[in-house]
Parts: C-alpha cells; structure tokens; sequence
C-alpha cells in the first residue's frame, strides 16, 4: 500500500485532490468537484482575541501579537505579508473609538515593550520604548524631580500611542502636546528600515508621525524632555462659572498666569445656565514654596487612594454609579455637583499632589463599565477661540433639542502646534460623553454628524484618540487636501505596501 | 446580536435550504459567504441575491467541503474578507440512491465525508473562533433520519445521527462561552437531494424550511424539528422498542 502523502496549501488545487484521492484509495465520487484555490495559510486560531475600543461602543477580532523587541516587530510584520494579512499598531488601547482596532487582521500589541532606556536626571532627558506608560513614566522620575511635560487624564496610556495621538493635557494652551517635548525617537518602518527622527533629522517624517495615528511605522524609542518640579504638590484655586460666557472669560482671563486650566461642566444645565461648570485651576510651586519637597515627591504620596472616606474600595464603586446611568440619575449626579461646588467649594484654594489632579479619569477604576453594555462614544471637537462659544452653546443647545444630553462635559484651551495632523487649535474644546445603547446608536450617529458640521462650519478640528463619528469627507475637509495629499506621499514612502492600517484610516482615508 | 446578524457563513449553499438561508439572510442585509462546489451555481445565486440587494452582500467560495485540509485557511479568509462572523450554517449534504439490497461502501464514505466529516471541519473552525470572541450562532441542518437507525439508508442515518451527537458535544463545550449551537432536523423538504424520490411525508419547500431555520437560530434553540410537528412524531418513533421497529418499514 502506498505510503500517504502530506497535503498542504502549497499545492496546486488539482495536486491536493490528486493526492487526497490517491491517499485515501477512493475514487471521486462527486463529478463536478472542484479544489479551492490557493489562500494564505492561517494565522494561528490561538492568537485570535477580541480586542475592545476604550469606549467599549465597537470591538473587533484579530491576530495579536506582542513582541518585546524591535526585531519582533520587524518578525510581525513578515508574519503579515507571509499571511496577506495588515497590522494595526495598538498601545495600552485608550483611545475611545476605534484608531487602534483593525478587525480579522494583526493587532501589534507593544505593550511588552515596556522599559525605560535611560534616564538623567541632571537634564530630564528620557529615552523610553512605546510600551511604557505614564504611570511607569511619572514614577520612575517623580523622585528626581521631574514630571512628564503633558500628560493625558488617565495615567494608563502608553508613551507610544501618546506620540501616535499627540495627547494634550490640560496645559494645552501652555505646553502644547507632548509632540512638542518629544526630543527624538526612532521609528521602525514596515520595510525594516529605522529611521532615527528629530527636529533637525527627518523633520518631514517628525511632524507626520507625532500624531500620525499609527500609519507610518512603530515607535521603537521615545526621547522625552520632562518638566522639572520643586514640589509634589500643585496649588489648586477651584471656583465654578454661571454659564459659557463666564467660563469663556474666567479662561482668557487666567491663561497667561494659570499652568493648568481645566473646565467641567453641567450639560443637562439650560437657558441663562447653559454651559455652567466648575473650573481648576493649578500651578506648580516655586521653589522654596514647598517647605518638604523630598516628601511630597516621594511616589506613595502621589498615589490615589484605593478607598472612598478610607472605607468603601474604589473598583467597586462604579457599580453603585450604574443605577445612575440615565438621564434622571446623570441629571441629579452633574447638578449635585455644580451645586457642592459652587457653594462648600467656590473659590477655594488647595494643595493637591500631581497624580491627584492629573488623573481625574482613574479615580473611579473601571468607571466606564457604568456605560455598559453599549459603552461611550466621547465627542470633542477643537474650535478656534473666536468661534468657540457660539458653536458650543449652538451644540448643546441641539443635544437638548435632539434629547441626546452628554452625562459629561470637560472644556479646555488649546494652542496651535506645528504636527502635521494636529488636533489643535487656537482656541477650546469641548468633550462629552454620550452613552451608546442599541437604541439611541443610530440617531447618536446622526446627532455627532451634525455637531461636525457645526464644528467645520466654524474652522475646528478633530481628535483621532476620541473620534469614532467622523467620515473621510469632514477629516479631509478640516485637514485640508494639500495636507492630506503629504502625508500619505509619506505614507507611500515609508509603507509602499499599506501594511498599516486601523478600523479608522479606513473610516476616514481609506480612498487614500 | 441574535436578530441582527450581519455576516454569516454558508456551506453548502448552491441548492436546497442553504440557498434558501442564503437568500433570506441577505434580504434582511446580511452579508453572506457561499460557500459549495458548484461555481456556476455559486455565481448565479450570488448575481441573483446581489442584483435583488443593489448591493455586494452575497460573496461565493468554490469549495468542496472534503477538502478538510483547506478549510481552516478558508475559514480565516471568509472572516477576513467579510470583516467578521457572526453565524455559521452548515447545510451540505448528500443522500445518494441506495437500492435495497446495495450496499456501497464509496456511498456510504461519501455521505459521511459531506454529512459529518465536513462539518466537523467547519463547525470546529467556527467554535473555536466563536468561543474566543464569546458570541456567534452554530447552526448544522442535520435531520430527523438521525433519530433512529432506518432500514432504507443505514450510513445517511448514521451521519447524521453522529453529526447530531457532534452539535450536542460542541453546544456543551461552547454555550458556557455564550455561543448558540443549534440541531436542526428536518423532515422532508423540497430540494434537489430528495427529488425524485417517492413516499415523503409532510414535503415542505427549502424556503419555508429556511424561514424555521433562521427563527430557530434566532431564539438559540438546541434542537429544531421542522416543521415542529416531527417533534412529537420522532418522539413517538424513537420510543418504539427495537424488536418492533425492525419489523415496520418506516
């Protein structure tokens, strides 16, 4: 008997049959059979995981890999011709919508790659992988006196996706994005090459892939200049605003003496209260201004508490939030806290330590699971400060009359910045937070579409870390074609195969 | 998920109730995968459904369901090529004419190779795909010949019968994921595989039969009969001793 031989995809369609026939000992018993063409062969079933948008509002399924070194990207990345497959690059997954998904191909994991390079702390220069965190980031420096120049309002994002989002903080209007602190870094392209980046080396490639959205290569490194600091502490001055025109003013008013400026405010609010919120305001001390700076720098006294009055665990407090999360609930909790901070907490003043007021969004671990099962979309959009209270008033105004009401409303200043996809303007923004239900998603949709137009009717702009509503004819028409046009000549030269993609460059440029 | 699906895989879908599921899949707006080894059927069904949506929803798969040795690598490319799955149905199936005192050993291997072996080589690609993501429907056509060992055609029923224990198997391993594993077991039905042939009870057309399939996947049923009224009928045939139904012509 004849010894059977391996069938593989390999084959020609016909040799497969042939053999399978031949090792089998049948005979065909189907006339009209026909082989399946040659495919790819499979990615391995095991490395198939759901992975989730932050918002939990999508999520999608594909191959993850996560290496720990450059030649492991280098190895995905074969992986992914070999398997006809693209790759979507995905830090610690923060972003809201859907810019680090990329459904049934190669989800690049760079969370591994996760150490700090090196670090002096004469000069604050720090050299890190993609992988590392602000957490890891602010710990490892905080004790040196120093601090991350910007940082996002959760602590949990990685240094890589912060570059690919070029994040802001809430000394936007000061600071400028992290882009703007980023001294250099290297960036593995998907034919292997890397290219070491800086103002002076590369420019082109510099400003394109700070902010780049993942479409140009893989950060590999990271060098950073952080912010020297003589005190754990900030001075916080907290006060609330009667409505747009007093926030608006209260802003302009403090920008050039304020180093962090951060608006809340109450969306379900109406009529002369329309757009009334609460304001923190932060500065670092000067030296001498902090009598202990070695204790306040010291990390446990940055961290957050884990407990609610040193009693009720904070991971379980998100579920006594749910019940809230509805209309009347969200109503009750934002007007709750207008009122507690207009009157106990109006013009208050107060030392808070960095962590503290930086991270408000890890304050309640897990709070986004309140908007389950259909998760969040965050809206914001970026408007130059001239037109910026006419069309945020214009925009809650038709959330009332469209009785969609965002649970959460966050306004700040911004500056211009010299990155090619830049978000910012010179001027605020203004992001809410929309519960996402099967019922509401559709008119949601609809809702944010007319918010967009609003927004480009008024020369503002769009965040790809928050987005999940826009489409390609809105992103081209704030970017601009000649923009457009350059970065993906760029993206040509550094990607001629298109290998990077996510679920968003195909929603926005994926006619490109 | 369960009443919106929007990309779903079907094998065996150039005739009978796969066509049918196929049809009624893309007319509700689901995109689907056809997959069989007739091209040209494939073609047409697809033109049809296509031209009828004014839109790419039907994809077509030449494929012959023996082919096990393909079938993870075109089961990663349909979920790739459809961004996605969310429902499975396999519906291939032969019942080649069996005299009666023929027995064929190549028949015999054929319809488990189709009925059983094939999907297992499908179905275990969609449970394990299925089960990472923790949601998606399994449906597998079986049939209410797999309930009881007929004198007329002892390897079809086997089959199925180890198809049906097969479903059940995966619905144990899966569900606990939350994925639906649905038997479904018609009677007769009005396809290409049973014309021609004499003595069918309670015929049904493959569209009605696909409307019962598609409602039973719907509400995640374990087992359908279709039409429902062979559920009582196969109970009560199941329930007749062996020494008696040896002796019954059914």
């Amino acid at each position: 008997m004849a010894i059977p031989r391996p069938i593989s995809l390999n084959q020609s369609a016909p040799e497969r049959a042939a053999l399978r026939d031949q090792n089998n000992g049948a005979t065909a018993a189907l006339a009209d059979r026909r082989a399946t063409a040659a495919l790819p062969p499979p990615l391995p079933a095991d490395r198939l995981e759901r992975v989730e948008a932050w918002g939990m509002n999508t999520s999608v399924l594909a191959y993850v890999y996560r290496p720990s070194t450059a030649e492991g990207i280098r190895e995905v990345f074969e992986i992914a011709r070999r398997h006809g497959r693209k790759v979507g690059l995905r830090g610690a997954g923060r972003s809201y919508g859907d810019a680090s998904l990329l459904a049934e191909n190669i989800c690049l994991d760079l969370t591994r790659m996760n150490r700090i390079l090196a670090w002096n702390p004469a000069t604050g220069i720090i050299k890190a992988e993609p992988g590392v965190t602000i957490r890891q980031l602010w710990q490892y420096v905080i004790g040196d006196g120093w601090w991350p120049p910007v940082v996002s309002g959760t602590m949990f994002v990685s240094l890589g996706g912060a570059a690919s989002m070029n994040i802001h903080g809430k000394n936007n209007f000061k600071a400028g994005p992290i882009g703007n602190h980023i001294l250099e870094f290297e960036l593995l392209l998907p034919t292997g090459e890397i290219k070491v980046c800086s103002r002076q080396q590369n420019s082109d490639l510099f400003h394109a892939a700070i902010g780049g959205f993942g479409m140009l290569g893989c950060f590999v490194s990271i060098t950073l200049q952080l912010k020297k600091v003589y005190s754990g502490l900030l001075q916080i001055h907290a006060f609330s605003t009667r409505n747009f025109a007093d926030i608006f003013r209260e802003f302009e008013a403090r920008m050039d003496r304020a180093d962090y400026l951060v608006g809340w405010i109450d969306c379900f609010a109406r009529g002369k209260a329309l757009g009334r919120g609460l304001v923190h305001q932060a500065n670092y001390l000067q030296p001498g201004e902090d009598l202990n700076p070695a204790q306040t720098l010291r990390v446990e006294n940055q961290e957050l508490p884990d407990t609610l009055f040193g009693v009720v665990p904070k991971s379980i407090m998100w579920r006594f939030l749910k019940p809230f999360a509805r209309n009347w609930g969200m109503r009750l909790i934002n007007w709750a806290k207008y009122k507690a901070g207009s009157t106990l907490g109006n013009h208050k003043t107060y030392r808070q330590s960095h962590a503290g007021f930086a991270f408000l969004l890890d304050y309640v671990p897990n709070w986004k699971f309140v908007y389950k099962p259909g998760g969040l979309i965050q809206y914001q959009s970026f408007v130059p400060a001239e037109n910026a209270e006419r069309c945020f008033t214009a925009q809650l105004e038709l959330c009332h009359a469209w009785g969609i009401i965002p649970y959460l409303g966050v306004f700040k200043r911004h500056k211009w910045d010299e990155f090619w996809m830049s978000h910012a303007v010179d001027g605020y923004s203004f992001a809410l937070d929309f519960p996402v239900t099967a019922r509401n998603r559709q008119r949601l949709w609809e809702l944010a579409a007319r918010l967009n137009e609003m927004v480009l009717e008024n020369g503002g702009r769009f965040y790809f870390a928050k987005d999940s509503t826009l489409d390609g004819k809105s992103a081209a028409a704030y970017l601009g074609e000649e923009r457009l046009r350059q970065f993906f000549a760029l993206k040509r030269a550094c990607d001629p195969e298109n290998l990077l993609q996510t679920e968003l460059s195909k929603r926005l440029f994926g006619d490109r | 998920m369960a009443t919106a699906w929007k990309r779903a895989l079907v094998v065996g879908a150039s005739s009978g109730m796969g066509e049918a599921v196929a049809r009624q899949l893309a007319q509700q707006g689901c995109q689907v995968a056809l997959v069989a080894r007739r091209e040209e059927e494939l073609a047409r069904i697809a033109a049809e459904i296509n031209a009828a949506a004014g839109a790419t929803l039907a994809h077509t798969y030449p494929h012959d369901v023996r082919e096990y040795e393909c079938v993870p690598a075109l089961f990663q490319q349909i979920a790739h090529d459809l961004g996605g799955l969310d429902l499975v149905i396999y519906a291939a199936g032969v019942m080649p004419r069996l005299a009666d005192e023929e027995y064929s050993f190549d028949k015999d291997k054929l319809m488990f190779e189709v009925n059983t072996l094939g999907a297992i080589a499908w179905l275990n690609e969609a449970a394990q795909r299925f089960a990472r993501a923790q949601e998606g429907t399994i449906v597998g056509i079986s049939s209410v010949a797999g309930d009881r060992g007929r004198r007329g055609q002892p390897a079809y029923c086997a089959s199925k019968a180890a198809l049906n224990c097969y479903l059940e198997s995966l619905r144990n391993r899966v569900g606990r994921y939350g994925v639906a594993v649905v038997t479904v077991k018609p009677g007769p039905v009005d396809t290409p595989m049973t014309r021609g042939l004499d003595k069918l009870p309670l015929l049904i057309p493959a569209e009605k039969a696909a409307a019962a399939i598609l409602a039973a996947a719907r509400r995640r049923a374990h087992t359908a009969y279709i039409p429902g009224v062979w559920r009582p009928i196969m109970a009560m045939i199941r329930a007749i001793p062996s020494f008696l139904f040896k002796k019954l012509n059914i």
